[in-house]
């Protein structure tokens, strides 16, 4: 049905020409999928872009031909291709929150697809909008007509670009990365409703996504691309059990699945023995009835419902919940960047939230609980270097100045691997992989006891994230560090963790050591959770 | 992107990483921006250099050679007094930038302080301190500065102070919109666990980060500030007579297009639209070189 022919893209740039794309094929068949794999950088969306024609300014098909049912996409006008864009290939974005104007409600946005492709009159638009809401499944159609974008949840507005896409019944459907900062159940149900509506229809699909668990559950194809190649091609079983290209082999080793340990998600020649670290029976940090309680419009909206839970010296203890379930809230209250509102958190013995959080950077504690942040762009100050960054705990808390302080940031930019070279460049001039390096060697300048850890490999790609998990395994055996892992992916949370907490609407709904937790899961919550989560296959040599 | 671990890129400090090389990369990305400098020093060179080197005292009269026309002897004519038109506009320069330079400083310091505030901390502060910044906002603005000068006084600081006051609002809403979006920020939460107390983390992460929108905030002010002096002038406030500004020579110049010495107001208007021009120019290259990001 589509066919791609040698296609590359180029990119004109200030730092010259950039090829995004550099002669791909690759055929989509009727009523088939096909993944594509890659991770950030690899030209897996560019690809998409090219074939829809809605490249960025400055970027331009170079060579190639790209054909749909016959009619050559490259050549055809402007004119042709708004006809085909929507009836014939649509589209799901990433952010569906974006793709989605906000200020319409999402029925009208639903019925201006279905006028512009003449597939409705001004008469019967608004059911013809309500049966497309109903086709993704969305309960009680007719009332979520008139909502806005902002008044549903992410899932939900997922849900309305689907129905948009899908309004016009086009034949391909292109989704790229459309599960990503969904919850993981969210995920599964928006998964499955777009498996089973393309293959209700018979259409074909094009899944752009860098998770290959993802991609071997939902596609009947793969290819895997790499800084704009493909560099394999095949079926997910097979590609996952008997990776031909090196890279493919990488990405499987990297995806954190059932029986692999941290370290098998390394290449099998970068793998050491994994470090043992010690649990001490004394307790480090023992919460009791935390409560945060947010004044909200329609009364208080309680965060977290008084919980209790304690993390042992040297140990790591898993937060897992969704969005919305409090686990946020409790880490940044633990490590005294929110007040609870009622509750204790002793550290050491010592209760730490007895100390309001506006005054506590001058609290002898201050340096013994920091952080991870969930998004490593986020958490450097654009203006400051890489070493800046690094600097600012040990001078500000340690007093740290001039040539000893250079020198505990070189060594601590060794400990998290990070080249010196490196250390006088601006967050911008850093790789995601970087920067969450700079994040963590700040974290640990003052080598605390207890490192909050809030979803530190959300933002990264599948072989960094391996690299950044190993990383905080190997620290945390060197320094004897506690860690509070916050994470919505079960998967990360078994490999790094000794005992895990699933929270759900502000309240632990379920506890206990990672491994029975997760092998025989007591709450009905928590099975769903590790039911949501991709299988992919298990390698055989692993 | 790929796995750093391995890879040791060149340990040589690229040319665009010290601020010197980023300031000459940013004039050279741009000629306009080269431009806009060159005018810069050339008004800079004017107002420290003016009085110097200009060829009449700028106050002399000579009552012989009143009105006359552009010529060898007086480049932009003669006034009504026998004045050096060419000499007083080039003197005027270190009045009327030191007018608009203070001005705009002065509001970009206050503006900066009441706008980090009322971001970072909002709630009540925020509100009141918008009311007031609205209540100046609710004047024409230069009337407002009309009645500043006309209740304190005819003297260069009360332009100054009235210039400031009505640019105060525009700085202070930009800082306190960029304030506020960035108090959440993970870099500003990662600060505070550094161990920097709330007014540091606001001064010293946060507000840094509003300066590039700030840049073009005041090089267009600077613009404004020098024809809101000039307009003073013109109607009678502030600067007075003789002392030579734009706004007072295009005010009594005018006087005399009507009988067919243009010469008399054309220049100093013409000196005083390239000095906006010049500002106006500046903003981009000026936001481009506060800007870290720009150092690709």
């Amino acid at each position: 049905m589509l066919s791609i022919k040698d296609l590359s893209v180029a990119f004109k740039t200030r730092k010259g020409e950039v090829n995004a794309v550099r002669g791909i094929s690759l055929d989509v068949a009727k009523g088939k999928t096909l993944g594509i794999v890659g991770e950030s950088g690899s030209g897996k969306s560019v690809t998409s872009y090219a074939l829809m024609r809605i490249l960025d300014a400055g970027g331009e098909i170079r060579t190639g031909e790209v054909v749909y049912g016959g009619i050559d996409l490259r050549a055809a006008s402007e004119r042709d291709m708004r006809d085909i864009r929507g009836r014939e290939i649509s589209m799901i974005f990433q952010n569906p929150r974006a793709a989605l104007n906000p200020i319409r409600r999402v029925g009208h946005q639903v019925e201006d697809v279905l006028i512009q492709h003449a597939q409705a009159t001004r008469q019967d638009a608004n059911a013809k909008a309500i049966a497309a809401l109903e086709a993704v499944k969305i309960n009680d159609a007719a009332a979520r007509y008139d909502a806005y974008p902002f008044e549903l949840s992410g899932g939900m507005c997922q849900r309305i670009v689907i129905a948009i896409a899908l309004a016009c019944k086009p034949q391909l459907l292109i989704a790229d990365e459309p599960t990503t900062g969904l919850d993981i159940t969210t995920q599964k149900a928006v998964m499955d409703l777009v498996g089973d509506l393309t293959r209700e229809r018979g259409m074909g699909m094009i899944l752009i996504t860098h998770d290959l668990g993802l991609a071997s559950q939902y596609c009947d194809r793969i290819v895997v691309m790499k800084d704009g190649l493909i560099v394999e091609e095949g079926d997910p079983h097979k590609l996952f059990t008997d990776p031909q290209h090196a890279y493919t082999r990488k990405l499987v080793d990297a995806t954190p699945r059932v029986g692999a340990s941290i370290r098998n998600l390394l290449p099998p020649e970068t793998r050491t023995a994994e470090p043992a670290h010690k649990v001490h029976d004394r307790p480090l940090l023992e919460v009791r009835d935390l409560v945060k309680t947010y004044p909200g419009k329609s009364g208080p909206v309680q965060a977290v419902k008084s919980i209790s839970f304690q993390i042992k010296s040297g140990q790591s203890l898993g937060l897992v919940g969704e969005s919305g379930s409090g686990k946020s809230t409790t880490s940044e209250m633990v490590v005294r960047l929110q007040d609870p509102t009622s509750g204790n958190i002793l550290f050491d013995g010592q209760d730490i939230a007895a100390t309001a959080s506006a005054r506590f950077m001058r609290h002898p504690m201050r340096g013994e609980i920091q952080m991870v942040f969930q998004d490593a762009t986020d958490s450097l100050n654009p203006r400051g270097t890489a070493a800046s960054a690094i600097a600012e705990p040990l001078a500000r808390i340690a007093k740290m100045r001039g040539s000893k302080l250079n020198a505990r940031v070189a060594e601590l930019a060794e400990l998290v691997g990070l080249p010196q070279p490196l250390l006088s460049r601006f967050p911008h001039q850093l790789s995601g992989g970087q920067k969450a390096r700079v994040g963590i060697a700040r974290a640990i300048a003052l080598e605390p006891k207890l490192l909050i850890l809030d979803e530190p490999t959300a933002a990264l790609d599948v072989s960094i994230q391996a690299i950044v998990l190993n990383l905080l395994v190997d620290l945390r055996a060197q320094m004897g560090m506690s860690y509070l892992f916050v994470s919505h992916d079960l998967n990360v949370v078994r490999l790094l963790c000794d005992e895990v907490l699933v929270m759900k609407q502000g309240e632990i709904v379920d506890r206990g050591p990672t491994a029975s937790v997760m092998d025989n899961p007591s709450h009905t919550y928590t099975r769903s959770l590790i039911e949501a989560a991709p299988q992919p296959p298990n390698p055989v040599a692993a | 992107m790929a796995d750093m671990t391995a890879s040791t890129p060149d340990t040589t400090r690229r040319k665009g990483d010290t601020t010197l090389g980023h300031i000459v990369y940013v004039l050279r990305d741009n000629p306009v921006t080269m431009l806009a400098f060159a005018m810069l020093a050339f008004f800079l060179g004017c107002a420290f250099f003016g009085p110097a080197l200009v060829p009449y005292d700028p106050l002399a009269t000579n009552a012989a050679r009143a009105l006359e026309a552009p010529s060898w002897d007086h480049w932009f004519g003669t006034d009504n007094l026998g004045r050096d038109v060419f000499s007083r506009v080039i003197v005027a320069t270190r009045l009327d930038l030191t007018i608009s330079v203070a001005a705009v400083a002065l509001s970009f310091v206050i503006g900066s302080i009441l706008g980090s505030i009322a971001g970072y901390w909002g709630g009540w502060l925020d509100a009141a301190l918008n009311r007031c910044l609205d209540t100046i906002m609710a004047f024409p603005l230069f009337v407002l500065a009309m009645g500043v000068v006309a209740a304190l006084g005819n003297t260069v600081e009360n332009i100054i102070y009235a210039t400031a006051i009505i640019n105060i609002p525009f700085y202070a809403r930009l800082v306190r919109a960029e304030v506020n979006i960035r108090r959440h920020s993970g870099f500003a939460q990662a600060a505070k666990l550094a161990g920097n107390s709330d007014l540091r983390v606001l001064a010293v992460h946060i507000f840094p980060n509003s300066l590039p929108p700030m840049m073009v905030q005041v090089s267009l002010n600077l613009g404004w500030a020098i024809l809101n002096a000039a307009g003073l002038s013109f109607i009678g406030l502030g600067v007075a007579p003789p002392t030579p500004e734009w706004g007072i020579m295009v005010a009594e110049g005018a006087n005399f297009i009507v009988s067919g010495e243009w010469w008399l107001a054309v220049f100093p208007g013409l000196w005083l639209m390239l000095a906006v021009f010049t500002f106006n120019l500046l903003g981009d290259g000026l936001r481009d070189i506060v800007d870290p990001r720009k150092r690709t």
